[in-house]
């Protein structure tokens, strides 16, 4: 009866009960925190646009960045994923969101910043969409805890517009 | 030496009835995992509820070994979710995160491409030979919630299978042996 592989087991199957608990506890700790990031995006220069050879059009764009994202840390944070999408609509499509740069944050001191930087990834339309088209700039982020639930949200910024001719 | 022993003495002192008892206990284990199985599958409407981080490709965020669970609503699919897919021609599903969306306004078909975190460039290279985007049909479930370290268990009994049998020796002998 209390043999030792009996006891080996009542103690294993005890500490992986706790072990899940707190880590519940840990992800519902989160949900008590209400946070309120800030972003400020502008367009510094439009480098180039055109049509490709197969007909989409693409646009080249700097950025600045300025975002505060302090107040999405807790103990359990593990990491922030914060990208930009740029996001509109056109005949075709209901919604299109392409992602124009993108970082992880692994820390509080890190999480205020501001950068200027070129679209890191490729903004290409499905088609020939984008003269003159109005879009907005989204910023999103992704919360990775060290354990339990992840959290998403996003700060929308409407009233942009890409010109009306290539350059 | 007293342990082999008694191990030994109990296999002995076997009985038809206790046999019985100890294989249908033995059934009700592995039934009930079964169960419990299915019906996550059922609640979470996703073929594999929970996988087994594999690769690198996450990192920071998802280590090798760390546990995801899954979920598969009917919501669409949006930028910046972490997705499960399946590529045609390839066994092994992928996590990784979705950069682009292109959602038709008549049906609401939707081509999204991802990447991982910790990649250099998109995913196109790994997709199968010209394709360029994923449809929904490829994407299994997306990632909701994890659990750190817990799937090193399966990548070690996949890898080291000799491993896998001396622990469901083990149980198997722990299971004949235990009196009750």
């Amino acid at each position: 009866m209390h043999s030792f592989g009996y006891r080996a087991n009542a103690l294993f199957t005890f500490a992986v009960t706790i072990l899940a608990f707190i880590c519940a506890i840990a992800s519902f700790t989160d949900t008590l925190n209400s946070p309120s990031p800030t972003v400020e995006v502008k367009v510094l220069n439009i480098n180039w646009f055109q049509k490709q050879p197969n007909g989409n059009d693409e646009v080249s764009l700097t950025l600045n960045i300025s975002t505060d994202l302090q107040t999405l840390f807790t103990w359990n944070t593990k990491q922030v994923f914060v990208f930009l999408t740029a996001e509109y609509v056109t005949p075709k499509h209901a919604l299109n969101q392409i992602s124009l740069w993108d970082g992880i944050i692994q820390s509080k001191e890190h999480s205020k910043f501001t950068i200027t930087t070129s679209n890191k990834y490729r903004f290409i339309d499905q088609g020939s969409n984008l003269r003159g088209r109005e879009f907005n700039f989204t910023l999103h982020w992704h919360v990775m805890p060290k354990t339990g639930k992840m959290f998403a949200n996003k700060i929308v910024l409407p009233g942009y517009r890409l010109p009306e001719e290539y350059r | 030496m007293g342990m082999i022993g008694e191990t030994v003495d109990s296999i002995k002192s076997l009985q038809i009835r206790q046999v019985l008892t100890q294989a249908v206990s033995l059934g009700m284990i592995v039934t009930s995992a079964l169960i419990i199985w299915k019906a996550l599958m059922c609640i979470t409407g996703s073929e594999s509820p929970v996988v087994v981080v594999l690769s690198g490709s996450m990192e920071p965020g998802f280590k090798r070994g760390d546990i995801l669970f899954l979920h598969m609503s009917k919501e669409p699919i949006r930028a910046g979710e972490i997705v499960v897919f399946n590529v045609d021609g390839r066994e092994i599903p992928i996590v990784h995160r979705v950069i682009k969306v292109h959602e038709r306004g008549d049906n609401g078909e939707v081509d999204v491409l991802t990447k991982g975190d910790n990649n250099y460039g998109d995913d196109r290279l790994l997709y199968a030979h010209g394709q360029l985007w994923l449809q929904r049909h490829h994407i299994m479930g997306r990632a909701v919630g994890f659990l750190p370290y817990v799937g090193w268990v399966t990548i070690i009994m996949t890898e080291k299978p000799i491993i896998k049998y001396i622990l469901i020796g083990a149980l198997g002998l722990l299971v004949i042996t235990s009196k009750e």
